[in-house]
C-alpha cells in the first residue's frame, strides 16, 4: 500500500518557511510567473552558501520582481523605482558587514535604475545583483522596455519592436562585473549553484535570470503560459561558460545561450580596512 | 510513517494556481492535473503513485507557489542532503 499523497494544509514543514513569509502567500505573482521559481532558487542558494541569513539584507526596487522582498523573511527593503542598487550601495557602505543582495527585474535595472547598474559595477561595490529578465514591463501592462528583443510584440509595439534591446549581462560584464552569469527560469539547479558562488563572490556579482511572464511577454509571442515558455526555455537553451558576453543576445526566437559568463577577481568596495580588498 | 520507504511529497492545495510547472518538469511523470479545484478555482495537482517517486525534489524546486515539498523516506536527522 502506498502512502498517499497528502494534499491541503500539511502539518510538515516547508524546507523554506524559515525564509520565506508564508503568511502572506499565495503571492500576487500570476499563474505562471517564474518568479517564485526564482525566490526559490535564491533562498536555497542562500542555504547553501552558508551566509548567516542575519547578515544578509535584500533590497528590491519596483515592480513584479521588487515584491519578492516583501515575501523574504530577512532584512528587507523595498526601495524607489531604479534605486535598489543606489540604496544598496548606501547600505553596503554604512556596514561592511552586511551581504547585501539586489533583488530587481529589468525594469528596474536596467531602464530607470541604468545607470546605478553601470557605476556599481564601474566601482566594482560588494553587492550580488538578481535581475529577473521578463522582457517587458509586467507589473504596468506590458509595455516594451530596453530587455524587449527586436520583432517583440508588447501592448505598446503590436507589430514588433525596433529598438535594439540591451544585453544585461554585456551591460554588467563591461560595466566591470566580476562575476556574470545568466540562466532561465526553467535552468532551476544551475540557477541555484550560480546564485550561491554569486553570493560568496567579492565584488560586484550579477545573474540575470530569463523568466517567464505568460500575462503580457508571453501571450503576445506565441507562447501563452508559463508552461509554453519554460518549454521553450528548456530546449531553446544552451549552456555555454565563458563565453563572451557581447556574442549571447537574446532574440524573440532561437538559442538562449546561458552559463557563467565572467568570473574574475578585481580591487573591490568597500576595502575590509586591512587593505585586503582583493586587489 | 517509519514502515514506509517511500517519499512522501505533500501539496499545498489552497496555494496551487495550476501552472503545471511540477507535472513538466516531474522527470517520473507521476504528477497530473485533477479535476478537483481549490477554492480560488484551480485545478490542482494529484499524485497516485508515490512508489515511484525518486525524491529528486524537482517539483518542489520548480513551483512558483511554494506549494509542493517532498520529506524524503531515507532522510536521516543527521545527514541531510544539504
Amino acid at each position: 500500500m502506498n502512502v498517499p499523497v497528502v494534499t491541503g494544509e500539511t502539518t510538515e514543514k516547508h524546507p523554506l518557511e524559515d525564509y520565506l513569509r508564508f503568511d502572506r502567500l499565495p503571492h500576487i505573482w500570476c499563474p505562471g510567473c517564474g518568479l517564485g521559481t526564482v525566490l526559490g532558487a535564491f533562498l536555497r542558494g542562500l542555504l547553501q552558501s552558508g551566509l548567516t541569513p542575519d547578515k544578509v539584507a535584500v533590497v528590491s526596487g519596483i515592480g513584479c520582481t521588487g515584491r519578492s522582498a516583501g515575501y523574504i523573511k530577512l532584512d528587507s527593503f523595498h526601495t524607489t523605482h531604479g534605486r535598489a542598487i543606489a540604496f544598496a550601495t548606501g547600505l553596503k557602505l554604512a556596514k561592511p558587514e552586511l551581504k547585501v543582495v539586489v533583488f530587481s527585474g529589468d525594469g528596474d535595472l536596467a531602464a530607470i535604475g541604468g545607470n546605478h547598474l553601470i557605476h556599481a559595477g564601474r566601482r566594482n561595490i560588494d553587492l550580488t545583483v538578481l535581475c529577473v529578465n521578463n522582457f517587458n514591463y509586467g507589473m504596468t501592462g506590458g509595455q516594451f522596455g530596453p530587455t524587449t528583443p527586436v520583432a517583440a510584440r508588447s501592448t505598446t509595439s503590436r507589430t514588433g519592436n525596433i529598438e535594439n534591446p540591451f544585453n544585461m549581462s554585456a551591460l554588467a560584464a563591461a560595466s566591470g562585473a566580476t562575476y556574470v552569469a545568466r540562466w532561465t527560469a526553467a535552468q532551476v539547479h544551475q540557477m541555484e549553484r550560480s546564485i550561491t558562488e554569486a553570493l560568496l563572490k567579492r565584488g560586484f556579482s550579477f545573474v540575470e535570470v530569463i523568466s517567464p511572464c505568460p500575462t503580457y511577454y508571453g501571450r503576445m509571442n506565441r507562447l501563452p503560459t508559463g508552461l509554453d515558455q519554460m518549454r521553450y526555455y528548456r530546449s531553446n537553451s544552451v549552456v555555454r561558460h565563458g563565453t563572451n558576453p557581447n556574442e549571447v543576445g537574446v532574440g524573440v526566437d532561437g538559442q538562449i545561450v546561458t552559463g557563467k559568463f565572467i568570473d574574475i577577481e578585481r580591487p573591490y568596495l568597500p576595502s575590509s580596512g586591512d587593505g585586503n580588498n582583493g586587489g | 510513517m517509519t514502515e514506509s520507504k517511500q517519499n512522501q511529497v505533500f501539496v499545498t492545495t489552497e496555494r496551487c494556481k495550476g501552472c503545471r510547472f511540477c507535472i513538466e518538469f516531474c522527470p517520473q511523470h507521476l504528477l497530473y492535473e485533477s479535476d478537483e479545484t481549490n477554492s480560488k478555482g484551480y485545478h490542482i495537482v494529484h499524485m497516485d503513485d508515490n512508489g515511484k517517486c525518486i525524491g529528486c525534489e524537482m517539483c518542489s524546486m520548480v513551483c512558483p507557489e511554494f506549494a509542493i515539498h517532498i520529506v524524503t523516506a531515507d532522510e536521516e536527522p543527521e545527514q541531510g542532503e544539504g
